[in-house]
């Protein structure tokens, strides 16, 4: 199976002050096409810092992290830009939808930044938000929406622009259980259309919807398997 | 992207955060909209003046000199000027038997008078004392009657043509041909008016009488220096006239030919060179007092952009998760601070055109010209680059991580 993200040997180091503090200390994951993966941890793990690597809003202080076949860990601002607007769609705990615009303008913008022509652009993003059942709320500012129906948003956004890895940080964070099994349902569902989704976590209940589970502490990988509940699935092993 | 497709969001996008913030972004925005009135209010007052100089001096005439014993804006020591010898009847006959390159010229010679008809007084008017050659060489119009003839000029009758403000004065409705009045102590009768030709910063060319110079001297005594005008028979070659008037005035004077002159030869140039020395201070003046004023308004902008920039921290960092580059960022706030300057310019116009017309009505003379419009959305523009750059920049360059995580 065709591989998406591979990281070799990821460090990543901040200076504070006059001590280094290294928060990855060497992490290796191969991430396939169509793999649901959760990464769980505890805070101060490096998972929050894995994730903003594997989102390009990082990059590594050395190691190498080829994305679908280019080497992100070398880029520049500029380009990792570029990256993040087509290879990656987020979904952050907090929603993150912009306040001042309807939720068809905010799923619109990640296609206003690749450069897509206005219509073009309206119907993939009314298609997007018809996929994740908001069809009759497009034009509802963030602020009349529910936290559901927020989240469901920012999933059209992550997903209009067809990104090869779907990034989500504590999607369900802010949301009540039912909700949060709500949007749980439709991650699994754009799993089995297809899509690559790694999920951020510190809540088991969360993680063990994912096929893979890789738990990291202290900045290396403690585990990485499958997860057996979902051992019917196909996934593949690490080493 | 495209570039104008950028554009076009960025100022969408601009327009929705002005006005969430509406009164902060015409707070922010009320430097600019007093630089811009001042910039407006003070250009269509300097181009209205100047019109008006423009019109005024049309009556000194372009191609006209005039030989007097002062140059009009002399530079040089007093001493130079102070022995010189009274220009006579004796140096203009000499002038005239001699000239080629002249179409006209006459005589004139004036002093201030007091004017009576019946019971009306009418102080200090310039009277002039000149031939009937006068109106041929400074182009008189006459609105009512006529002007005098070469016999009435040469045998010194006492007939005047008054100017509009005398007449205004004198003859509000009555019709001023034939009538007597007194300049001076001595009776005349009045065979014209002169077409009016205007003020200048509260000056009248109108508050004048012209009368045979015959007379003047006859009347008024001739120990008093004429002037030569001479109307030049090509206003291309109106060097070459004043060279030939030098070199007959220098004959006439009997200076030698490398010597000194002792006389001026005038023309409306030196006018036009002193006027706009003047206004040219005016205008670097005012230049400067309004360029402080954008420039306060600016240091406002950049002020509010700031705030904008450190309130909307988490949106940066939204827009560069999802794809935003440096320049997108950069180019949505700069159109955002350009937006606010435009917005101030076209405030400071609608305030400062009705403004214009007032002072037009009342105190000065102004004009709106189209370029004036244009200066002022240029100058909104400039300026609203200058402030947001700075803003902008520091927006274009936050860490998107860093940018998220700001609450």
């Amino acid at each position: 199976m065709e591989t998406v993200i591979e990281l070799k040997n990821i460090y990543k180091t901040y200076v504070m002050g006059s001590e280094d503090l290294t928060v990855l200390k060497g992490v290796d994951v191969t991430i396939h096409m169509n793999e649901y993966v959760a990464i769980m941890g505890p805070s101060g793990s490096g998972k929050s810092t894995l994730m903003n690597i594997i989102g390009c809003l990082d990059t590594p202080t050395s190691g190498d992290y080829i994305l679908r076949g280019q080497n992100v860990s070398e880029m520049d601002d500029q380009e990792l830009a570029e990256v993040r607007n087509k290879d990656i769609g987020f979904v952050f705990q907090t929603f993150n939808l912009l306040a001042r615009i309807d939720a068809l303008r905010n799923v619109e913008l990640p296609l206003v930044y690749s450069g897509m022509g206005k219509e073009e652009r309206l119907e993939k993003a009314e298609n997007a938000l018809i996929n994740v059942g908001l069809e009759d709320r497009m034009t509802h500012k963030p602020n009349e929406l529910s936290g559901g129906q927020r989240q469901r948003v920012a999933i059209a956004r992550a997903l209009v622009n067809n990104p090869a890895i779907i990034l989500a940080d504590e999607p369900t964070g802010n949301l009540d259980t039912r909700t949060g099994e709500e949007i749980m349902a439709l991650f699994e569902t754009l799993h089995e259309n297809g899509n690559t989704i790694i999920l951020v976590t510190h809540e088991e209940d969360i993680a063990k919807h994912a096929h893979r589970i890789i738990k990291i502490r202290d900045g290396e990988i403690e585990s990485d398997m499958i997860n057996p509940s979902k051992v019917k699935k196909t996934a593949v092993p690490v080493e | 992207m495209n570039f104008f497709l950028e554009l076009k969001e960025s100022f969408v996008i601009a327009i929705s955060a002005i006005t969430a913030n509406k009164l902060r972004s015409v707070l922010a925005a009320l430097g600019i909209i007093i630089g811009i009135t001042a910039v407006t209010i003070m250009q269509t007052a300097i181009e209205g003046i100047n019109r008006a100089f423009n019109k005024s001096i049309e009556a000194v005439g372009a191609d006209v000199l005039y030989v007097q014993k002062f140059e009009w804006f002399g530079k040089e020591d007093w001493n130079v000027y102070k022995n010189r010898k009274d220009i006579n009847m004796g140096n203009f006959t000499f002038v005239e038997r001699n000239i080629q390159s002249a179409t006209a010229l006459c005589p004139s010679v004036g002093s201030m008078k007091t004017l009576k008809y019946g019971d009306l007084v009418l102080e200090n008017v310039r009277t002039i004392g000149t031939t009937a050659d006068y109106q041929a060489t400074l182009g008189i119009n006459m609105s009512e009657g006529r002007f005098m003839t070469q016999r009435e000029s040469d045998g010194g009758y006492p007939v005047a043509m008054i100017g509009a403000d005398v007449k205004k004065a004198f003859f509000e409705n009555v019709n001023p041909i034939g009538k007597a009045i007194k300049i001076g102590s001595y009776n005349f009768r009045v065979i014209g008016v002169i077409e009016k030709q205007g003020s200048l910063l509260g000056m009248s060319f109108d508050s004048q009488v012209i009368i045979p110079i015959e007379l003047f001297f006859k009347l008024y005594g001739t120990k008093r220096s004429i002037s030569i005008n001479i109307k030049a028979a090509d206003l291309n070659n109106l060097d070459e006239t004043k060279e030939e008037v030098i070199a007959l005035m220098k004959k006439t004077r009997k200076i030698s030919y490398g010597g000194r002159d002792d006389f001026g030869v005038n023309q409306q140039e030196a006018f036009k060179s002193t006027y706009e020395s003047l206004t040219g201070l005016i205008k670097i003046i005012g230049t400067m007092i309004t360029m402080l004023a954008l420039i306060v308004g600016s240091i406002g902008i950049a002020n509010i952009m700031f705030v904008t920039v450190k309130e909307r921290t988490k949106e940066i960092g939204i827009r560069k998760a999802i794809g935003a580059k440096r320049r997108n960022i950069l180019m949505q706030f700069l159109i955002e601070s350009v937006t606010i300057c435009l917005l101030g310019g076209v405030i400071g116009l609608l305030i400062s055109l009705p403004i214009s017309f007032i002072i037009d009505a009342f105190i000065l003379p102004t004009a709106i010209p189209l370029w004036i419009v244009f200066l002022a959305i240029f100058i909104s523009v400039f300026f609203g680059v200058l402030s947001g750059f700075f803003p902008a920049w520091t927006a274009a360059k936050m860490d998107p991580v860093d940018a998220l995580r700001y609450e």
